[in-house]
């Protein structure tokens, strides 16, 4: 807007700005390579410049919450591994232990070291995916053939303890499925010294790598308040230097029995809580799990670990709020019994849905190789965020 | 054509009975046939070299299966799989531009084939502009693509052809900068003059002349070329982690088989200009290894630097937009600057 050349004149003479561009609406999603699934952005981008972006789910949604309240208690633990299809063993356990809360139910030692041990095997495995994905992002296609390499041997011996290699229903209600069979508890400390080297190799081939950290550092910082404020958790509001995790803050199941340290991101590359530290947390939390896995494999006692409460449980009437640390952050299970043979209610606190929710607010300003950079920064998976 | 005539005389010697017009065509059409075959065959096998490559990199051992050996025949599968598949032509597409956009970046990919010399008699056509000649033709694949990502009525094929254009258009300065270093010194834009001032062992290779200065030069070319060539760290105009597929996400079938031998055929011609003005072209780097003929020569250095491409593209993460004009405009620009002054100064000295 200008001044008009005449000093008497009561209007303003209105230029168009001859470089002003338009805005352009961009639908990406939910068929793009990077949206880790079926997520759809809207996006209003000037150039290359991201103007905001509009999170749209619901692609995956499938009833989770509607089904699990027709459905014995049991019954649930299948479609909780259904929620986080990547990190299927801490959905079971979530559940199964606020089940356990509610109904006063003790679940023996060996039991309890069991689901340590798969929960943070499953844990590397879940950042492994995040890795890779992540370089894929970026633009490096080698590291996710590399994270899968050894995702593979996690699956191994999955598959031996359940049968099962991505859904495993094995954390149940007073128990496991199944006991560990003869020599996997070996197995587990050999692949823990397999997989502690392999972390350096990780590193080599993309964290330090220049054109990583550059196109990583200072990018979709998230400050320690604005994360709180949407509720993100997770190695997602770690890397923005917040000391919580679940397993040190609210222990469950026998997690204060181990040592490890909780990770938080130090703005080592560039700002605090910017992409490299939110991956950067993950990186170094596979080795926090790798020592947890080893502690637990090492102390597990004898004993039989089958559970061996009756297949139709009745829960007293209450309710209850479980959270547990996932790969993801806090996974909240609220659940409301009325005394009978299925749960009332079971709604889910989705650790994935909370951290999307914070795209909106770091999305303007970046380009869209950055927002492609940020969502897989959060780690999210569709189907949990959808249910 | 001079020495590519004189060539095929000696070779077939009842050419020179014909009269001059028709022994001129035959050659011509001989000689044309010769490289788009040699095209097509190094496509196919710089595919399924690049698969390979690939594959042992990432702990995997790729294609085993069609043909037999180490599935030598799964490009030509996957060849076949094309040529039959249906011709899609989005509905809103532009559609003369749409179909001629994969013909295009194509013919410039070719076109960069006619000045290549592939020992010191045959080289399809000796232009005393040679160099020159190459830098414009294969400027003309960025309005192929463009055309393209236009023509798709597609957003993120749009953004593809943009981001290619102003790629393309920036990364041939400083590739144009680095070559001048060199023609500084020899003197001559004809090719296969080029190389005859390189003849000697090693040392009188362009890399070594004026070390380190054209040694540089070398490195600023092979970097801005992988930008020309839209290779990996520079793959932004089809980076699939964010356009999709950049300016060719609407095509299939042979049309995208056109645009993938385009960029194949230009990985080979950066790599055969790299060789011949840097790394002594068909000259062996030693003087008892001369009884190895010219072309394995030419062809095998071209190989090794289409070899560093695939694995640069298998190692590396890809550059944001802005960061990749920071490179260009700020980084390897002035650097070719000061070196085409450093040369000057060296030879004015």
């Amino acid at each position: 807007m200008k001044k008009s050349n005449f000093p008497e004149s009561q209007f303003e003479l209105q230029i168009p700005d001859p470089l002003r561009t338009d805005e352009m609406t961009l639908s990406m999603g939910p068929q793009h390579p990077s949206t880790h699934g079926v997520l759809q952005v809207i996006l209003k981008t000037d150039g290359e410049i991201v103007n905001s972006a509009r999170p749209q789910i619901g692609y995956l949604h499938r009833c989770f919450e509607k089904h699990a309240e027709n459905i014995t208690w049991h019954q649930v633990i299948p479609f909780t591994d259904r929620l986080d299809y990547i990190a299927s063993m801490n959905n079971n356990l979530g559940y199964a232990i606020g089940v356990e809360r509610m109904m006063n139910l003790e679940v023996n030692e060996r039991a309890e070291y069991l689901r340590v041990i798969v929960a943070e095997l499953n844990r590397i495995a879940s950042h492994l995916i995040a890795l890779g994905t992540y370089g894929l992002d970026i633009g490096a296609f080698t590291p996710f053939l590399y994270v899968f390499r050894d995702r593979e041997k996690i699956l191994d011996l999955f598959e031996e303890i359940c049968g099962a290699r991505l859904l495993y229903n094995y954390v149940w209600v007073g128990g496991v499925a199944y006991d560990a069979p003869e020599g996997w508890r070996e197995k587990v400390l050999e692949f823990v010294d397999y997989f502690e080297p392999k972390i350096k190799e990780y590193n080599d081939i993309l964290t330090y790598n220049k054109i990583f950290i550059e196109r990583t550092a200072n990018v979709g910082v998230i400050p320690a308040d604005v994360g709180i404020s949407y509720g993100v958790s997770g190695p997602s509001l770690r890397g923005s230097g917040v000391n919580f995790d679940l397993r040190k803050d609210d222990p469950y199941s026998v997690y204060d029995r181990f040592e490890f340290d909780v990770i938080t991101g130090k703005g080592e590359m560039g700002t605090i809580g910017d992409t490299w530290d939110r991956y950067w947390v993950r990186v170094a939390e596979m080795y926090e799990s790798a020592k947890i896995i080893r502690q637990a494999a090492e102390q597990l006692p004898e004993g039989d670990a089958k559970e061996t409460i009756p297949r139709n449980i009745k829960v007293p009437a209450g309710e209850y709020y479980m959270r547990t640390e996932t790969p993801r952050g806090e996974l909240g299970y609220y659940i409301i019994s009325d005394g009978g043979k299925m749960p009332n209610r079971v709604k889910v606190r989705s650790p994935a849905f909370c951290n999307l929710s914070v795209l909106p607010a770091i999305a303007p300003g970046v380009m869209i190789a950055d927002l492609v950079a940020i969502i897989g920064s959060l780690d999210i998976v569709l189907g949990e965020v959808d249910r | 054509m001079e020495p590519l005539v004189q060539f095929f005389y000696i070779l077939l010697p009842f050419l020179r009975d014909w009269p001059e017009w028709l022994a001129l065509t035959v050659i011509g059409i001989v000689a044309a046939l010769l490289m788009f075959g040699f095209v097509a065959i190094f496509a196919l096998f710089a595919i399924w070299l690049e698969r390979k490559v690939s594959a042992h990199m990432q702990d995997r051992i790729g294609p085993m299966e069609v043909g037999g050996w180490h599935g030598w025949a799964q490009t030509i599968a996957d060849t076949i799989k094309l040529l039959v598949k249906e011709d899609i032509v989005p509905e809103n597409a532009d559609r003369i531009l749409f179909k001629l956009a994969p013909a295009i970046v194509f013919t410039a990919a070719l076109a960069g084939f006619a000045v290549l010399p592939w020992t010191q008699d045959f080289i399809p056509a000796d232009l005393n502009v040679g160099l020159l000649y190459i830098l414009s033709v294969s400027s003309f694949a960025v309005i192929g693509i463009l055309m393209g990502g236009w023509a798709s009525n597609n957003k993120w094929s749009l953004y593809g052809a943009m981001r290619s254009a102003s790629q393309m258009v920036s990364y041939e300065i400083p590739v144009a900068l680095a070559l001048l270093a060199v023609v500084m010194n020899a003197g001559t834009l004809s090719m296969r003059h080029l190389v005859m001032a390189q003849s000697g062992n090693i040392l009188d290779w362009n890399v070594f002349n004026f070390f380190p200065l054209t040694a540089v030069a070398f490195i600023i070319y092979f970097v801005a070329s992988l930008a020309e060539v839209n290779r990996t760290p520079f793959d932004l105009p089809e980076g699939e982690s964010e356009l999709v597929g950049g300016f060719h996400t609407e095509y299939s079938g042979m049309r995208f088989a056109f645009f993938f031998l385009g960029e194949y055929a230009n990985m080979y011609v950066v790599s055969a200009i790299a060789t011949t003005v840097f790394l002594g072209g068909w000259l062996p780097p030693f003087e008892f290894l001369s009884f190895i003929p010219g072309p394995i020569w030419f062809v095998g250095k071209a190989m090794t630097m289409v070899f560093i491409q695939m694995w640069l593209r298998w190692t590396l993460p890809r550059l944001r937009v802005d960061q990749l004009m920071y490179t260009c405009w700020k980084v390897l620009t002035p650097f070719s600057f000061a070196i085409i002054l450093l040369i000057g100064l060296w030879k004015v000295i």
